[in-house]
């Protein structure tokens, strides 16, 4: 068995090793021709990467090779490249104002579409997917603004952001009437009763104890008639958009412990063109204020279908009257939303209202406030 | 000589081979399981419940449980098998190769209930602490001693190829587990250690380790596997010996320079990603020896592949282990790593690898060993074996198809830029893009568990000595015969 006994394989002809283990044997095949050949085009294209690029470690370093190619200089061309695209349009974008941007479609464009990119990598966490927001999280799409919806405004919110703890960053507070023993329990209950009412149907009882809560403890920021001031940042009390939910309990427990939503500041961290991109971009998203706004609701025809005589009104700063309806109700934050909500707030300003389900709820609102 | 006059079985020690085959396959399902239900977390997140079952925890419980308790079982079982009698020799110490058998085991648990409890080195591959890796370096050096010292005592003049590709194996992978484990524990009672490397350094020795453990475990010792079982199942002799000594030296001396291709674009100095991409692309050619050599071992009876499914299962592995081999070198190069570099084309590659070329030549030697082992005519039912090797490959099919368009997918989104030089998505948005994917590949894995799953049923029958009466009508009655019929 251990003698070399070389014998022919029957079946392909082909000679045996001679050796033998537990009934294996091996022919002596040679290795396949291509695939030497094959092995030695790998080696000679090895030895020629070793030759142009940067290859084996030196006493002092390691061979350059002979292009002089490193990887920062190819991500330093690859960013170039891409810097290029923007800087056909960068340089006309911080010339011009707002109200130039506004007005030209290019300029305006490019602002949208990189305010759209920086939303999708920097806001979407807290914002949602469509800016459509979360309990807890404003709702960027409709014209209920905390701290004002021009252009400056949101600039200026993004710049410095919320309690963020910059120097700069707008500030409030609201009391927890509750937890402090500012207010009664049955005290609460009341002022309760009589913000919902504001938004319900029947309207808001003047005479009620709860008014007489609210225009002693609430009115000076939230305003007499609740509507809201935006020097603290304090809601419209009267819109039905809550940003801590709407249920009574919800209600409750906001007048009881009170919130304070941190936003972060971006200044330093997005540059300032970045930030203003993003303004621009938030502004345009359907509740914009001031200038821009109206031109940008009237040619996207933000208003739903089913409310035609609102379509006639210019946006309002969400400071109208008591029972005023927002013209583009929130997005419903529920979590489904969030999840598969709208993916590509940058395809277009394309707003949530002109989704079926949107649309019908925003019958339902209006067909509500005349009911 | 010792007595041959019954039968040979003393001759062999047996008994170990027959629990680390038990171990494979107890193993194998519990691996194939935990894969099955991590993907799924990946599609359904609410899969994961905190803190002991959440997706961070279990993928190293799958990853170990299939590389070191599946295929680590499996090449004990098939390496002490092959080595006796490839040498014609009884394994050199009885109790040092039990102790083998229950050392390794118990440190598969020791690193499973640390990954469980959260204890990680954050190695991938090498998740377990230094309690873990000192009781494996104990084991590990016990089957070196065991294996080699059978091979220092065996009855033939020549060392047959398998056993070239097991002892490369062994004692490569000591090299590795020992280079990358050197850390410092913070106390002798706590779990957590630091490593000795730093940084980019520590980076470099980790992925040194990484890919040769891919090259040493679960190339080189499955090539072992595949050089023993192919011709006993096909009957016929190895197709090149030449072929042989030339793609095993080759394979050993460039496998080892290849692991910088997983740090490409990164801290890595320039030159360190050089060598590491073009020793890939000289890897290419010395890895396809094994496959011509598995493959071509069957000229002259092609006609297998039709009649015997076990014969199936290891040429279907062969061609996995060669798709793979020459997916990794396309990968290593860096324009197409810049496209698949953190994306699941990494994930369905080392699929096509771990379910195809592992997973199958270890089902191909199991079908081969376990009537063998248990003293059987046949296996149960051959017609299982076929449902599980059709079962299972539409599964690999169906995990990598979706690994690979969805990997593409990635890609392409988190580079794509829009004219005015924006990023075109979120990484939210290609996580979503994803699920699809998640879903089918769950699919993939969940017929892959199925099928090991029929092959344990034809395990458990076979091992009680029944067979299915419809598929051999030649035997008059049902036999309990426990003889060996090696």
């Amino acid at each position: 068995m251990s003698d070399h006994k070389k014998e022919i394989d029957q079946v392909t002809g082909v000679e045996t090793t001679g050796h033998e283990w537990d009934g294996l044997k091996e022919l002596n095949n040679p290795a396949p021709r291509w695939w030497i050949i094959v092995w030695v085009i790998t080696i000679i294209w090895g030895i020629g990467y070793w030759i142009v690029y940067p290859a084996w470690p030196t006493l002092s370093g390691a061979t350059e090779g002979t292009m002089g190619w490193t990887q920062f200089k190819e991500l330093e061309e690859s960013q170039a490249e891409i810097m290029a695209r923007q800087n056909q349009y960068l340089g006309d974008f911080q010339k011009a104002t707002d109200d130039q941007v506004l007005n030209d479609p290019k300029l305006y464009a490019f602002a949208k579409a990189g305010g759209a990119a920086l939303f999708k990598t920097n806001c979407v966490m807290c914002h949602g997917s469509g800016a459509q927001g979360s309990i807890g999280f404003p709702n960027l799409t409709d014209d209920d603004w905390l701290w004002g919806g021009t252009i400056a405004d949101i600039e200026q919110t993004l710049h410095y952001g919320i309690r963020s703890g910059h120097e700069k960053a707008r500030q409030s507070q609201m009391p927890s009437f509750g937890r402090d023993e500012l207010l009664s329990k049955p005290e609460i209950e009341e002022v309760v009763d009589y913000v919902l009412s504001f938004s319900s149907d029947k309207g808001a009882d003047a005479k009620s104890k709860g008014a007489e809560i609210f225009a002693n403890n609430c009115a000076s920021c939230h305003g007499e008639k609740g509507t809201g001031g935006r020097e603290f940042g304090a809601p419209n009390l009267t819109d039905a958009v809550w940003l801590y939910g709407d249920t009574r309990e919800d209600v409750y427990k906001t007048v009881f412990y009170a919130h304070a939503g941190v936003m972060p500041f971006w200044d330093g961290k997005l540059s300032e063109d970045a930030i203003r991109q993003l303004a621009i971009y938030v502004h345009s998203l359907g509740g914009g204020e001031g200038k821009g706004a109206i031109k940008v609701e009237a040619e996207e025809n933000v208003v739903p279908a089913g409310a035609p005589e609102e379509a006639e009104m210019p946006a309002q700063p969400a400071a109208g009257a008591p029972g005023f309806e927002p013209a583009a109700p929130a997005v419903d934050p529920s979590a489904e939303n969030l999840e598969g909500g709208e993916a590509h707030p940058a395809s277009d300003s394309t707003l949530a209202p002109e989704t079926p389900e949107v649309k019908k709820e925003a019958e339902k609102t209006v067909n509500e406030s005349k009911r | 000589m010792t007595s041959a006059t019954t039968n040979i079985a003393p001759r062999y020690n047996d008994d170990v081979v027959r629990l680390f085959t038990i171990a494979t396959i107890f193993w194998g399902v519990v691996g194939f399981a935990a894969g099955v239900f991590i993907a799924l977390q990946l599609a359904f997140p609410w899969l994961n419940f905190e803190p002991y079952l959440n997706f961070g925890r279990l993928r190293p419980l799958h990853t170990s449980a299939v590389i070191f308790a599946f295929g680590g079982n499996a090449l004990f079982a098939t390496s002490y098998y092959v080595v006796q009698r490839t040498c014609r020799v009884r394994l050199w110490s009885d109790g040092l190769a039990l102790f083998t058998f229950w050392g390794y085991n118990l440190f598969i648990v020791i690193a499973a209930l640390g990954y469980v409890l959260g204890v990680t080195q954050g190695k991938e591959y090498a998740e377990p602490e230094w309690y873990a890796d000192l009781w494996l370096t104990v084991v590990w050096v016990a089957y070196l001693i065991v294996y080699m010292a059978t091979i220092i005592k065996r009855s033939e003049p020549h060392i047959y190829v398998a056993n070239w590709f097991y002892m490369a194996f062994i004692i490569t992978v000591a090299v590795l587990h020992l280079g990358n484990n050197l850390s410092i524990p913070v106390s002798l009672l706590g779990a957590k250690s630091y490593a000795v490397p730093s940084g980019v350094q520590s980076a470099m020795i980790q992925w040194w380790y990484g890919h040769n453990a891919v090259g040493f475990f679960l190339t080189a010792g499955f090539l072992g596997m595949m050089y023993y079982f192919i011709p006993k199942q096909a009957n016929r002799p190895v197709y090149s010996y030449r072929l042989s000594i030339l793609h095993f030296w080759s394979l050993i001396f460039i496998y080892i320079w290849a692991g910088p291709h997983h740090l490409h674009y990164t801290a890595l100095p320039d030159w360190a990603q050089t060598l590491g991409m073009t020793f890939s692309i000289i890897l290419w050619m010395p890895s396809w020896g094994g496959m011509i050599n598995g493959m071509m071992t069957l000229s002259g009876a092609w006609d297998k592949l039709r009649t015997d499914p076990i014969i199936r299962f290891m040429i279907i592995a062969v061609a996995f282990y060669g798709m793979s081999t020459f997916e990794g070198p396309l990968m290593s190069i860096k324009a197409v790593n810049s496209l698949s570099h953190y994306t699941d084309w990494t994930i369905g590659h080392v699929h096509a690898g771990a379910l195809g070329w592992v997973g199958f030549i270890t089902f191909g030697a199991l079908y081969y060993l376990v009537p063998r082992l248990w003293g059987r005519d046949r296996l149960y039912s051959i017609k299982l074996v076929n449902v599980h090797l059709w079962i299972a490959t539409i599964g690999i099919v169906l995990y990598i198809c979706a690994m690979w368009v969805s990997g593409i997918m990635q890609g392409l989104m988190w580079k794509s830029y829009d004219s005015m030089g924006f990023l075109e998505y979120s990484f939210v948005e290609s996580v979503k893009e994803m699920h699809i994917f998640y879903v089918l590949r769950a699919m993939g894995g969940l017929l892959y568990l199925i099928g090991a799953l029929i092959m344990v049923y034809n395990f458990v029958k076979t091992v009680k000595g029944e067979v299915r009466r419809a598929e051999y009508p030649e035997i008059p009655a049902y036999s309990k015969s426990t003889e060996v019929t090696v």
